[in-house]
């Protein structure tokens, strides 16, 4: 089997939509498109069923790419256990999205345009996931990015769609910064850029070389991750970029590329198992991100913001998983968080659909008798995400949390708060929209059948996900320490049905309980529902400091003074005299040409036939 | 004579060199049978143009710095080249023995491809000194000076 | 004793692309001579003769070896040559198409010529005896002095056609004595057994590098290395824009192909009299190159001067005299010869009719008018700046490596200087087509670009793409192919 055609089926289909999609119908660009990542998926089914149960990596080598000095960098694709996870949650969860798109955008203008970005991302998403060097991943890594960027500034003609599209662009550049210095570390140190050979060569390096080698390169990539992940302090890119089309919030922005994060550090974990200060770092801020976004979720009142915030939390957590060595659990809560966040983004995505593209949920209320499909999917996702008992994320968050009870207790606790937080929050926003009163103006209406039946198929998979054990199936690559604790499950269980009883209780039995709530915590409502003020401070702390001093020292006094004056004209200036002296010697006179000629043949027989003779 | 000069191969000096004397001998005798009879059956003008100098029917005296036909030029041009082509026949006569059929169709290769060449100058009006139309022109001069 | 001279049949098929081009520029000119009314299915002829030639060039390239009497050798570096100069001929030859139309010289003798010039180049790129190394040069140079004045109704034409036949048969003459001297000095034109003959330190020093200074200067001309540049940019200016993107890439790959493998074979016992030489040749090149580029109006006399530098830095890699440097060079020519092309391709576009917009000014605010070519010119200027994600940028990148790998730190570091001067003509060619607003208010209107022109275009984008994105299936070719000079 050939592992580069996985990615290469969505090219393809970026190919054909992008290059002829102005020309050919709707529903060929939506033939394409959904058809290639469908072949995309029925071939990593039939890749798996034959090189099933990936007891050992199938790698393949496709050509070299990079050869300089001692670093040589192929074009190296792999399947093991680990990717195997993701190649199925990125085509699969892909698919349902790309077939949900077809009735989402189905009035757009620049249709094509839509599904042929949607496709790239695919392409550079299986490129990611597939690579077995940090170099190839890199590649994928900025291509999502770039992805991403053209998406969320896909309504472009709207002023806050492009500045999203920047914020995110200029964000993840910082991460990616940290990133391909990582990259730099990793290859000086290691001589490759190949996991396989890391891993080999950590194995091998003394003791005593590991410790500052390897906590840099790890802190390094993990600031990559920050940024693509969106983890303190770089995730205020994330909720701007709901100004993107929602199935692309979905697929991009839930589901698949900011899990990219996750995903890199598991994959480098042989590294992350020898740095302990980096695996704390990953931990705290993880926790930290989890706690801070699910308080901000908790005052939002547009559902997809509600939702974004809810994915940075969601993301916290699986860093606290991989931050106590709990890989496993956290690629797990990936799983699992793919398909419940994706149920709600589409979710979601299907009520602003039926509500003409209100998207407040203060215009919303009593959805549940006109949209009974969308309520009943989302309710299960909600129930997933809370962690009910029984729902997916109830395994996967239990898995990360008793790891984190293991490790340190107050983790846990965090953790489990957190939970209870999450709860609420989701359970507001679900009940301001589906119960109550409606309080909107345009006319609710049920979606039609290409998205509900998305939806449904989500649902099945957020409800049954939690069963399939995904810490089992990678547990030979990467072991799970502490066992189940069955006391830490029921705890957090308990905080996520304590939070869906308070909200219940302030958004469906006694409403007016929410504002007195809300009017008696005053200043602590503001901070949260400000998000921490910290889009402000970053714009107050960074960008007008680092703007001013741009403008008045660098722009005006280097630039302008020292290096346009001085330098660059000065040498210009001089360069440009030289030019002109040459231009002199070329007089277009053939005689002077000859002589030229003759007088370089006699410097040549004098310093070849005389010195170089008799020296 | 001749017979017997080509029923044996040359042992002595005179014999070497006899080929030579004939030579010399016919080149003589054409040359004066040419002279001789020209002088003898041809017709006498006698004009300022005749007994201007040979110079490949240019005007001797005058400026140097003419200008010519681009035709001679290009006659010139040819005439080289074939003449090239044509001294590659002598090292190939001399090894001809030895190398037997594959000289042979070498060089009928060889001669194709310069045929080639003379069949491109040819289609291309390098051999036609005027062209028709001009051509055409002078015969219509010539018989209005007749007329 | 002349048994063993009948050539067994696989050093026919060796030869096989030679003598499919002479067949094929043969019966262009036959046709030529017999047809009327349009000419261009003559140019297809050719296209096919040269894409026959590269299958067979493919051929060889697996079953190499050494043909008629070692006079030419089919190896990976031969190989790889013969297969550039394939490539420049077909693009340069589909380029043209529309050019000649526009100018009404849609004629198959500048097909004919072409395929004549590869034939040489094809020799120059395999040769390993100096007597088919003069052939292989006479061929090629005839070829192109006529290509040079192509248009033959047209001054600047036979300025360039002039000025590039005088200069180069004097170029030619040293050569051409060179070689009589090294057969003087070891009774040999074969260059392994000159080496040996050389090396036998019978012959007196100074007597081997006179032979070898006349070699370098028949070499260094036809590759435009100073100080015998001085032709380039007015040949360069003269000729018609196809012409002079074949004249930039074609023989110039091929006649650095062959002066290194003659410095590198026959004379490598005595590189360390003959490098410093090089040396000086490459920065002088780069900064004669550059800084004469820089005053430049004429876009293709700013490209020709860009060309003298870029063959500086191909010394540079000479001068490294290692195989990753032989390697470099073979990468920095393929890059440097698919970015000319698509450069000078888009420039016969643009210059219109009588190539009158040849000025850097008549390129203002071609990328409002034009985004598409536009787009691309900027593809093949980055590569000539060497800006990564183009095959120029790892060209400069290998080239610079083999020097430093061969402890030519200053050479490295003025050569890195001489790329940044560069970039500073390279980016006025975009700032007129981006940032200038067009200096006439009625500029014409360009017609659309012809199909075939575009695909010429097309791929050399995409080949400068290919190469500056995945380097190493170029360059791991030319690592092997190159193992013999070192």
């Amino acid at each position: 089997m050939i592992l580069w055609l996985i990615p290469l089926f969505p090219l393809i289909g970026f190919l054909l939509n992008g290059l002829f999609g102005r020309r050919i119908s709707k529903s060929l660009v939506s033939v394409i498109a959904v058809g290639s990542v469908a072949v995309s998926f029925l071939y990593v089914i039939a890749l798996l069923a034959r090189i099933w149960p990936v007891a050992t990596p199938y790698a393949e080598h496709d050509f070299t790419w990079i050869q300089s000095g001692f670093l040589q960098i192929g074009f190296d694709l792999f399947v093991d256990r680990l990717n195997t996870v993701m190649l199925l949650v990125v085509t699969g969860v892909g698919l349902i999205i790309h077939v949900y798109s077809i009735g989402y955008m189905h009035d757009e203008d620049s249709y094509y345009r839509f599904f042929s970005y949607l496709n790239l991302f695919m392409f550079f998403m299986l490129l990611l996931v597939l690579s077995s060097n940090l170099l190839l991943m890199f590649v994928g890594w900025e291509g999502v990015g770039l992805c991403s960027y053209l998406l969320i500034g896909y309504y472009f003609r709207e002023d806050f769609a492009t500045n999203a599209g920047n914020k995110a662009f200029i964000f993840n550049r910082i991460g990616d910064f940290g990133f391909s210095l990582g990259i730099f570390l990793t290859a000086i140190t290691f001589k490759t850029l190949d996991f396989g050979k890391i891993a080999a060569a950590v194995a091998t390096m003394p003791i005593e070389a590991k410790a500052g080698a390897l906590t840099a390169i790890t802190v390094l990539l993990f600031i990559g991750a920050t940024g693509k992940s969106a983890q303190i302090p770089l995730y205020v890119w994330l909720p701007d970029a709901m100004a993107g089309p929602t199935p692309v919030s979905a697929l991009i922005h839930a589901a698949t590329m900011v899990t990219a994060g996750v995903y890199m550090v598991a994959r480098v974990s042989f590294l992350y198992d020898h740095a302990p200060v980096a695996m704390t770092l990953v931990a705290v801020i993880g926790l930290f991100t989890a706690v801070m976004a699910a308080t901000i979720g908790m005052a939002q009142t547009d559902i997809k913001r509600v939702y974004a915030y809810s994915t940075i939390s969601q993301l916290g957590y699986m860093f606290l998983g991989a931050g106590v060595g709990a890989y496993s659990a956290g690629i797990f809560h990936l799983m699992t968080h793919a398909f419940f966040k994706a149920l709600l983004f589409l979710g979601a995505g299907s009520v602003i659909h039926g509500l003409g593209g209100e998207q407040d949920l203060r215009h919303m209320g009593g959805l549940r008798r006109a949209m009974p499909i969308t309520f009943y999917t989302l309710g299960i996702a909600s129930l997933a995400i809370s962690g009910f008992p029984g729902f997916s994320g109830f395994f996967s968050k239990d898995a990360i949390l008793s790891a984190a009870y293991t490790n340190a207790p107050w983790m846990f606790w965090i953790g489990a708060i957190t939970a209870g937080l999450t709860a609420f929050y989701v359970f507001r926003a679900y009940f301001l929209a589906f119960f109550g009163s409606y309080r909107g103006h345009h006319h609710p209406h049920e979606s039609p059948r290409i998205i509900t039946i998305p939806l449904i198929v989500l649902a099945i998979l957020a409800a049954g996900g939690g069963f399939i054990n995904v810490p089992a199936w990678l547990s030979p690559q990467l072991p799970m320490h502490g066992q189940e604790n069955g006391t830490a499950m029921a705890i957090s269980a308990a905080f996520g049905i304590i939070g869906i009883i308070v909200a219940w209780f302030l958004y469906v039995a006694r409403p007016s309980l929410a504002e007195s709530a809300r009017n008696a915590l005053g200043p602590i409502y503001s901070l949260v529902f400000h998000k921490y003020f910290v889009d402000e401070l970053y714009q107050g702390a960074v960008r007008k400091p680092v703007e001013g001093i741009s403008r008045l020292v660098l722009w005006r006094g280097v630039d302008e003074n020292v290096i346009d004056n001085s330098f660059v004209n000065g040498l210009g200036r001089t360069i440009r005299g030289w030019g002109a002296l040459l231009r002199h010697l070329q007089s277009g006179s053939i005689r002077n040409y000859a002589t030229w000629v003759f007088a370089g043949s006699l410097l040549v027989i004098f310093v070849l036939g005389l010195v170089g003779g008799l020296r | 004579m001749l017979l017997w000069y080509f029923g044996h191969m040359p042992t002595t000096y005179a014999e070497t060199w006899f080929p030579v004397l004939i030579q010399i001998l016919i080149a003589l005798a054409v040359a004066s049978a040419m002279i001789g009879l020209s002088a003898l059956l041809g017709r006498h003008v006698r004009d300022p143009i005749k007994f201007m100098p040979y110079e490949s029917g240019m005007n001797p005296v005058g400026n140097a710095r003419e200008r010519f036909s681009v035709k001679f030029y290009l006659v010139a041009m040819v005439f080289i080249l074939f003449d090239i082509e044509a001294i590659f026949l002598y090292p190939w006569a001399v090894v001809y023995r030895q190398l037997r059929l594959f000289a042979f169709f070498e060089m009928l290769l060889f001669i194709v491809l310069v045929l080639c060449g003379f069949f491109y100058i040819w289609k291309k009006g390098v051999l036609d000194w005027s062209s028709d139309e001009q051509r055409r022109q002078q015969r219509e001069a010539e018989i209005r000076r007749a007329a | 004793m002349f048994g063993n001279f009948q050539p067994a049949s696989v050093e026919y098929l060796r030869f096989l692309p030679e003598i499919l081009l002479s067949a094929f520029g043969i019966i262009i000119m036959m046709l030529e001579a017999v047809s009327k009314g349009k000419r261009t299915y003559l140019g297809v002829i050719a296209l096919i003769g040269i894409a026959a030639a590269f299958a067979a060039n493919a051929w060889a390239y697996f079953n190499g070896g050494p043909a008629f009497q070692n006079m030419i050798l089919i190896d990976g570096y031969g190989a790889f040559f013969r297969g550039l100069v394939l490539v420049v001929g077909f693009l340069c030859i589909l380029a043209a198409f529309s050019y000649l139309e526009r100018e009404h010289a849609q004629t198959g003798e500048y097909y004919a010529l072409i395929l004549f010039s590869l034939v040489g180049q094809c020799i120059l790129s395999t040769s390993t005896d100096l007597i088919m190394v003069f052939i292989g040069l006479e061929i090629s140079s005839i070829a192109t002095y006529i290509l040079a004045g192509f248009l033959r109704d047209d001054t600047r034409n036979n300025e360039s056609a002039l000025k590039y036949f005088l200069l180069g048969s004097f170029a030619t003459a040293f050569l051409l004595y060179g070689i009589a001297w090294i057969y003087g000095l070891t009774g040999s034109t074969n260059l392994e057994e000159i080496r040996r003959g050389l090396t036998q330190g019978t012959q007196p020093l100074v007597l081997i590098g006179l032979a070898a200074a006349l070699l370098f200067v028949g070499f260094a001309f036809k590759v435009s290395v100073a100080p015998f540049q001085v032709w380039t940019p007015d040949v360069y200016q003269g000729a018609a824009a196809p012409v002079t993107a074949f004249l930039s890439a074609g023989p110039k790959a091929a006649a650095f192909a062959i002066f290194f493998r003659v410095f590198l074979t026959s004379f490598r016992p005595f590189s360390d009299r003959w490098l410093p030489l090089v040396w000086g040749c490459a920065l002088a090149t780069m900064i004669i190159g550059n800084f004469a580029a820089l005053l430049q109006t004429n876009i293709k006399r700013l490209l020709g001067y860009s060309s003298i530098a870029h063959a500086g830095y191909v010394m540079i890699a000479f001068t490294a005299a290692s195989q990753i440097g032989t390697a470099a060079a073979m990468f920095y020519l393929a890059s440097y010869a698919l970015m000319n092309i698509g450069a000078f391709a888009i420039i016969s576009h643009i210059a219109g009719r009588n190539e009158r917009h040849v000025k850097l000014e008549d390129l203002a605010g071609l990328g409002r008018r034009e985004p598409v070519i536009s787009a691309l010119l900027a593809v093949f200027v980055f590569s000539l700046i060497g800006v990564p994600l183009t095959g120029g940028f790892f060209g400069k990148f290998y080239v610079f490596q083999a020097a430093l790998n061969s402890h030519l730190v200053w050479l490295t570091v003025l050569g890195l200087i001489n790329s940044a001067i560069a970039a500073y003509y390279y980016l006025k060619i975009l700032l007129a087509v981006y940032m200038q607003e067009p200096a006439t208010i009625a500029q014409e209107s360009l017609p659309a670009p012809a199909p075939s022109l575009l695909v010429a275009i097309w791929a050399s984008a995409i080949g400068t793409l290919f190469l500056g994105i995945f380097p190493s299936a170029v360059l791991s070719f030319a690592s092997l192919s190159a193992a013999p000079f070192r």
